[in-house]
């Protein structure tokens, strides 16, 4: 578009072009620009500075890599990052296939559909604080609802939130409990778009309800699938309130991830290693994020 | 959807096994909330889940809403300024870079692009964003929170806006120019008021997340006194006092907002969450 308008502007004498002023001014940019900007930009630009600095309230002192050589070496900062991509992908690829099969049962022949869609995506609308301290509750190892449920049908439910093998991935439950609807709600999108065509074409060829599922559904619902993978993937990798409200990283460090231990080590003072995991939680969302999207949009392209 | 009305005896069984799952698995911690909510003190400290033995959900409410010195009130009263206020500049600001973004093509689009993008994908670096609003005399202070949640939110809504923006006819712009509006009255008064569906699709987004926001009100504007209902909340639950029945009140009232906000407008809350899919 851009290259059949250019031989009419330069055609234009000089007076004339500058009289005649766009209607859609850049300076509209300006305004949020600047929002964006000085609390975006340049904090993002200035922490691969900070990050390599032993920085105070009182002063900033360089000091090359050492804190990163800190955060890989000193095993409570590893285990945050270790811990980081167990919670993302952990996260997603539950939120992708408990998505995909809500969404097909709520695309399907059935009662009650508007309510359930309601019912599960209203988690996503509280507060994330709330539904920590709920959790918590429900969590409890000893008068917790869920293992006195648990209970009741024989099962000793572990110590969810207090067991260290436990604590991370109950925490991850909860995050998809609560971003499950949304997940639903977007492959519902995605299905309802497919062109009946398809399944009626399918019924002819007396095809299986899995056939239908496996060969139409789940081919053809693939930009939703990109989409609940990197929205979660986003979410999850630099998830913190959930994690804070209901394990603050323990016991001990073990349910620790980076944007835990950056608000950790800001809280200690220690501003240079919390702008390095700052920096480290940058390059891996980008790391990760960026690749992927890539991938999954140009294999999209080409099917 | 009207083919609700042919649904097989097989759904009828597949949808009352939902239902009967769904109320277990999402319905039951809300319950639960709300009966801790209404009981008295030792009988919620037992985290039962049971019916209550006398209701005193309002007695609970006025208990909450009287700690320390109404903590909770002014709270509240602080999530509702830095909501509207965050999200109305954020709207007028974002509506502004997306229109101008659709409508003319010029070499910094792709990095406006690009911006746009990162804004969506990179996390904040909280502790050098502290340095600038330091540097900016606006650090702990509602102004400071409210410039960071239209700097963290402007992304998310410029790209609504300039899908929507692709849907508005050209002509119409033209028109007003051939009647003599400039650039200002173009947009202000012709395009602006024709954006209203996805203006109020990012106000309930927005409002719901900033409303929500836990993180960057712990980083920016942290503190006991003047802070905002999630902070107040995390406060109560971390202070570790054992009255459960005021903190799942408090639980409760933080709710309502929200909910309020999903009864009046569900459909444009749906759409604007599950509009990621929009491509930059």
């Amino acid at each position: 578009m851009s290259t059949a308008t250019k031989p009419l502007s330069t055609r234009r004498s000089r007076p004339e072009r500058s009289r005649i002023k766009s209607p859609y001014p850049t300076w509209f940019y300006i305004p949020a620009g600047v929002f964006y900007l000085v609390l975006f930009l340049v904090p993002t630009v200035v922490s691969f500075y900070f990050a390599l600095t032993r920085w105070s309230i009182f002063d900033v002192e360089f000091i090359g890599f050492d804190n990163f050589v800190q955060f890989f070496q000193e095993p409570s900062l590893v285990k945050g990052f270790v811990n980081t991509f167990v919670y993302a992908f952990l996260t997603s690829g539950l939120k992708v296939v408990l998505g995909l099969l809500l969404g097909v049962l709520l695309t399907s022949q059935i009662i009650a559909r508007g309510f359930l869609r309601s019912v599960i995506f209203f988690p996503a609308l509280v507060s994330t604080i709330g539904v920590g301290v709920t959790f918590k509750v429900l969590l409890d190892p000893f008068d917790g609802l869920i293992n006195q449920a648990l209970a009741s049908i024989g099962v000793d439910g572990p110590g969810w939130l207090t067991d260290p093998a436990w604590a991370l991935f109950s925490v991850a439950l909860v995050d998809v409990w609560k971003g499950v609807g949304l997940a639903t709600l977007i492959y519902i999108a995605g299905i309802v778009a497919i062109p009946q065509e398809y399944y009626e074409a399918a019924r002819v060829d007396g095809a299986t309800a899995l056939q239908n599922f496996r060969f139409i559904t789940l081919p053809l619902a693939r930009p939703a699938t990109v989409t609940v993978i990197i929205l979660s993937l986003i979410g999850g990798l630099r998830s913190f309130d959930l994690i804070w409200t209901m394990t603050r990283g323990g016991p001990g460090f073990t349910s620790d991830v980076i944007a835990s231990v950056i608000y950790k080590q800001y809280q200690a003072g220690f501003y240079g290693l919390s702008t390095a995991g700052n920096v480290v939680l940058i390059v891996v969302v980008a790391a990760i994020v960026v690749p992927i999207s890539l991938w999954l949009n140009r294999k999209g392209a080409d099917a | 959807m009207t083919s609700a009305d042919r649904v097989k005896p097989r759904g009828i069984v597949i949808g009352t096994v939902a239902i009967v799952l769904a109320a277990i698995v999402f319905i039951v911690p809300f319950v639960f909330i709300f009966l801790t909510a209404t009981k008295g003190q030792t009988e919620a400290s037992l985290l039962q889940f049971t019916w209550p033995t006398e209701w005193l959900l309002l007695d609970n409410v006025r208990q909450v809403l009287e700690t320390r010195n109404g903590i909770l009130i002014r709270s509240f009263v602080n999530s509702a300024i830095l909501t509207v206020v965050s999200v109305s500049i954020m709207v007028v600001l974002a509506a502004m870079v997306g229109y101008v973004l659709q409508r003319r093509q010029s070499k910094w689009n792709p990095l406006v692009n690009m911006l746009v993008l990162a804004g969506l994908i990179i996390p904040p670096a909280v502790v050098p964003t502290i340095w600038v609003l330091q540097g900016l005399g606006i650090f702990k202070s509602m102004g400071g929170l409210i410039a960071v949640h239209i700097a963290f939110g402007l992304s998310f809504c410029i790209l609504l806006f300039k899908a929507f923006v692709a849907t508005i006819p050209r002509d119409l712009d033209e028109a007003a120019l051939l009647d003599g509006a400039g650039p200002l009255r173009l947009f202000f008064s012709v395009v602006f008021p024709l954006l209203r569906s996805v203006i109020v699709t990012v106000i309930v987004v927005q409002a719901v997340t900033v409303f929500n926001d836990f993180t960057y009100a712990l980083y920016f504007l942290p503190g006991e006194e003047n802070s905002t209902v999630q902070l107040t909340l995390y406060n109560f639950q971390s202070q570790g006092l054992n009255q459960w029945n005021l903190l799942f009140t408090d639980v409760l009232l933080i709710t309502i907002p929200p909910l309020i906000m999903y009864v009046f407008f569900n459909r444009q809350i749906v759409a604007g969450m599950t509009s990621g899919a929009i491509k930059g």
